[in-house]
């Protein structure tokens, strides 16, 4: 048991616009944190810019709200330099996705040690209302009066295209299923990518219509485990079935389908090809998947620096300045 | 053997090693600097080598330089002409004889002087040295072929056989100074330790070439010896640099005890601090090649916030790009040393060309008020003490701290003593102290030197959140209100104001001077040597050249007012000076400034300055 409550982790009155999606996952930070006991003092939160950067200032423990899109490359900093400490890295999807892609797509690819959240909810609220990289094409915005003409990034291409050994996805209204994979994301060791889905409420309200509710969820959703049967809908009526080389969605009971026929998740499987297909499912035909999709042991970055000063200290014959000095060539002038 | 001949004593020697860019040019400078630096002589070193990746065999665009000044006393700078030019093809001599002295000895590879070579070196007759009006002692040896026979049992296939010809031309070289080679046949044992078949084939064709300068006189009258004669004693070693920053980086580390991070971008001519940082993981140094230049300083951010001594190393293109997070360093008042080894600009310029062409970016290139301290290295061993002082200011006064170098001190290299870093102040950065648990708020300060109290994270009672935005100097937390973010504004500043630096020291003719030289940076040699020629004219000459630039020394002023003319000399279009007239009233001086990409000339330096001298 923790001998920390959410309480511990809190601090300030958060200033997001009433309704805002981040509320809901601050609260759900608080909480895993607790569950999670490691201690405010040894735990960093490091953010970007936006309306969700602006979540480190309610967080009681060591923090930094940084500059746009770079968070993800001083969080690999600080984790590097300091191991000890439990990193979590807060962006939008401007912040992680635009102006710090390329530092999103490195972090991943190196797997670092890092819990890197990225709260998605399609748009640019604190600059109000601008299209993102993940707002559909089409989208009308301040800076798209007629829709735009480009194709959003879906995180989890991004995240396996970049290797990446764990995604996992939550509604923010889900305060249970964003906990379960904050947790989750904390024990993996690399890496982790939680994207949570999160209405604005005042630029693109219902960006998550179908999914913000317990019953859209039940109705329009799969919860992801690991061993488990891929079974969704309010009645746990429907499954999931490969065909060909995609997925079906199949009922229960229809055609001869039984429970064995249902593909049973493997978050753990190396290959990411299905853990991809998972990700990418969309409605009206398919379920949008939640929970942990990807979850691989990789090594971490941070780790293997630290590993490889290790073993260099025991080969190398000089540990220190002075002894650096003397695997020069030398010479004496003499008095 | 024939007999020896007589050797003549020089104070001084400038030997300038060219080659067509695979040709190992600055392999071979670089074994004959070390060379004469092992046996006490003072160096100063210049490798010149082209932009291009790799131009076609041959060709004029592809020709590498390596030139050393050799002196029994002190030498500032690599010379203006060389005494010696190897030339080791056609179009080495045509782009290369403009640097050769009226009586240089020149040293060329016949065999490549071809009516191939010719073409590709854009000559029209067959004769060049006719061609180029070359007056000169020509040594002119079959180098190639020569090089083959030594090599004909070794087994070697052409190809690596060819690549030991630039041994040839050192093994001469060696002879011509009556160097000891056995100085760099070690240094080949070690530099070819893995491979012990090159280090042998290298070591016997260095021996070829000696002697066949000792049999056949190689048509010269005298070979010559360079003593030492004014070195301190100590024990010393040859350094580039950008070596010495590194190892002034790892020094102020270990004084300091912290651990080293280094965040970085490969970038022309700063890699090789990269490079060298790399390779000392046994001293627990932590490198990280980034993926951007942005998220080098911003890795080295956090890496600060996380309590490491954090450095990160770029060239004037990458500090463009870095200076957001380096802005951030000032607003969170983290320590930090960026290092900008300055090349020739703007954009990408010339990339391995030398400027002071960054300093106003330096000192003034963010957005707000944005105070930050500048160092500037003066020369390649200089670095070492430049980068231990910027780590100092950094940690000790919580600030970013830009440390300019050039590509001219960054790759050139000089006779190091070892420094003992006993003889160093200690480096005390302003941590917080137990009392403090509890009520402890980030922007605390010093009231002293207004610096600010460190908490590094993991420590109970400090929790505390640093960031981009403004913050209530008391609370710490943000705030917008107008009269706090005057008084941050003012607090940075002063504190950046307020870090002692040492006076800048006259030199010359300090108390009679007519015409004071004013610098700054890596032109140390140069303007240090053109100042000893004048007043070794007759002419009263002093100059002050600065290392500190922001905050400048205290007696900056009374220095710049003390003599009747001053003469800012800089490579850059006037910045020094501009700066200067800035920060001290009524100061109006002349201005020497070239943008060449290359090292000032002493001779024009005198030039110029005995020209302002007698108006």
């Amino acid at each position: 048991m923790s001998e920390y409550t959410a309480k511990d982790y809190k601090k300030g009155q958060p200033r997001w616009c009433p309704g805002c999606g981040d509320h809901f996952f601050l609260s759900s930070l608080h909480k895993a944190m607790a569950e999670i006991g490691v201690p405010p003092h040894k735990t960093a939160v490091i953010s970007g810019i936006g309306c969700s950067s602006r979540l480190p200032y309610y967080m009681n423990t060591y923090a930094m709200q940084t500059i746009h899109g770079r968070a993800a490359a001083i969080a690999t900093g600080f984790k590097v330099a300091n191991p000890d400490i439990a990193v979590w890295q807060i962006s939008g999807d401007g912040d992680g996705l635009a102006i710090g892609g390329n530092h999103f797509i490195h972090a991943v690819r190196r797997n670092v040690d890092i819990n890197m959240v990225l709260l998605n909810n399609r748009i640019y609220g604190l600059t109000k209302g601008q299209y993102s990289p993940t707002s559909p094409r089409g989208f009308v915005s301040k800076s798209s009066p007629y829709g735009t003409v480009e194709d959003p990034f879906h995180p989890a291409e991004l995240c396996f295209g970049a290797r990446g050994h764990f995604f996992a996805r939550a509604v923010a209204t889900d305060a249970a299923g964003t906990v379960e994979i904050l947790k989750a994301a904390y024990a993996h060791k690399g890496a982790s990518v939680c994207e949570i889905l999160q209405n604005c409420v005042i630029f693109n309200d219902g960006a998550y219509e179908s999914v913000y509710t317990k019953e859209g969820r039940a109705k329009h959703t799969i919860y992801l485990e690991h061993g488990k049967p891929m079974l969704f809908g309010e009645h746990k009526e429907y499954g999931l079935m490969q065909e060909g080389f995609g997925l079906k969605v199949v009922k229960l009971g229809e055609n001869g389908v039984t429970e064995k026929d249902i593909l049973v998740h493997d978050a753990h499987c190396a290959d990411n090809t299905l853990h991809l297909k998972l990700a990418l499912m969309d409605g009206p035909d398919f379920p949008v998947a939640l929970g942990v999709i990807r979850d691989v042991e990789a090594p971490t970055y941070d780790e293997a620096v630290n590993q490889q000063i290790e073993e260099i200290k025991a080969k190398k014959p000089y540990h220190n300045f002075k002894e650096l000095l003397y695997t020069n060539d030398i010479w004496e002038v003499k008095a | 053997m024939a007999e020896p001949l007589e050797v003549k004593e020089l104070d001084q020697v400038v030997v300038r090693f060219s080659g067509d860019s695979g040709d190992g040019m600055q392999l071979a400078g670089n074994i004959f600097s070390t060379v004469s630096a092992t046996v006490g002589n003072d160096i100063c070193t210049f490798p010149d080598y082209p932009a291009d990746i790799r131009a076609p065999q041959g060709a004029l665009t592809g020709v590498s330089a390596f030139q050393v000044h050799v002196g029994a006393g002190r030498v500032y700078t690599p010379g203006d002409k060389c005494d010696v030019l190897v030339a080791m093809n056609a179009a080495a001599l045509k782009t290369q004889y403009k640097y050769a002295k009226p009586t240089a000895c020149i040293i060329l590879d016949t065999d490549c002087f071809q009516p191939k070579d010719l073409e590709k070196a854009a000559f029209t007759t067959d004769n060049p040295i006719e061609e180029l009006g070359i007056k000169n002692d020509v040594i002119a040896a079959p180098i190639t072929q020569m090089v083959k026979d030594c090599l004909a049992d070794s087994g070697m296939d052409n190809k690596a056989v060819l690549k030991c010809r630039n041994m040839f031309a050192l093994g001469l070289v060696c002879w011509l100074f009556n160097r000891d080679l056995e100085i760099a046949f070690n240094m080949l044992r070690e530099k070819f330790a893995k491979k012990p078949a090159v280090a042998d084939a290298n070591i016997k064709v260095v021996q070829a070439g000696y002697d066949y300068g000792a049999n056949t006189h190689a048509s010269v009258a005298h070979t010559y010896s360079v003593e030492s004669k004014t070195k301190k004693p100590g024990k010393y070693m040859d350094i580039m640099g950008n070596k010495a920053t590194a190892y002034g980086f790892i020094a102020a580390a270990e004084k300091a005890g912290k651990r080293l991070y280094l965040g970085s971008y490969p970038i022309t001519p700063a890699t090789d601090v990269l490079h060298e940082l790399s390779k000392h993981k046994s001293l627990g140094v932590t490198t990280v090649q980034c993926e951007d230049e942005i998220a080098g300083c911003a890795s080295s951010v956090g890496a600060a916030f996380a309590g490491a001594l954090a450095v990160t190393s770029t060239s004037g293109p990458g500090v463009c790009l870095k200076s957001e997070a380096m802005n951030l360093a000032v607003i969170t008042e983290l320590p930090l040393v960026v290092l900008d080894v300055q090349r020739g600009g703007p954009s990408t310029g010339l990339p391995t060309k030398s400027e002071q062409t960054d300093l106003l970016q330096a000192l003034f290139g963010r957005n707000g008020e944005s105070p930050m301290p500048v160092i500037a290295a003066t020369s390649p061993t200089n670095c070492f003490d430049a980068a231990y002082f910027a780590c100092k200011m950094a940690l000790e006064h919580m600030t970013p701290v830009v440390l300019l170098t050039d590509a001219f001190v960054a790759n050139g290299s000089g006779a190091f003593k070892l420094p003992d870093l006993d003889e160093y102040p200690d480096i005390r950065p302003p941590y917080v102290t137990p009392d403090m648990a509890g009520h402890y708020t980030p922007y605390m300060r010093n009231p002293e030197t207004q610096v600010r109290y460190w908490a590094i994270p993991g420590q109970e009672g400090f929790m505390h959140i640093l960031g981009g935005l403004e913050k209530d100097g008391r609370t710490g937390a943000i705030s917008t209100d107008p009269e706090n973010h005057d008084l941050m504004c003012r607090l940075r500043a002063e504190k950046v104001a307020k870090i002692p630096v040492p006076d800048v020291e006259v030199q010359g003719r300090v108390d009679d001077a007519e015409l004071l030289i004013v610098g700054f940076g890596g032109t140390y040699g140069h303007l240090h040597s053109a100042m000893d020629e004048m007043n070794a004219a007759g002419k009263k000459v002093a100059l002050a050249h600065f290392s500190y630039l922001n905050p400048l020394p205290a007696n900056t002023a009374e220095v710049l007012k003390k003599y009747p003319k001053v003469v800012v000399a800089e490579q850059n279009l006037g910045q020094f000076a501009a700066y200067l007239r800035m920060k001290v009233d009524g100061f109006m001086p002349y201005q020497f400034n070239q943008v060449k990409g290359q090292p000032f000339v002493v001779s024009e330096l005198v030039a110029a300055f005995t020209e302002i001298y007698n108006q």
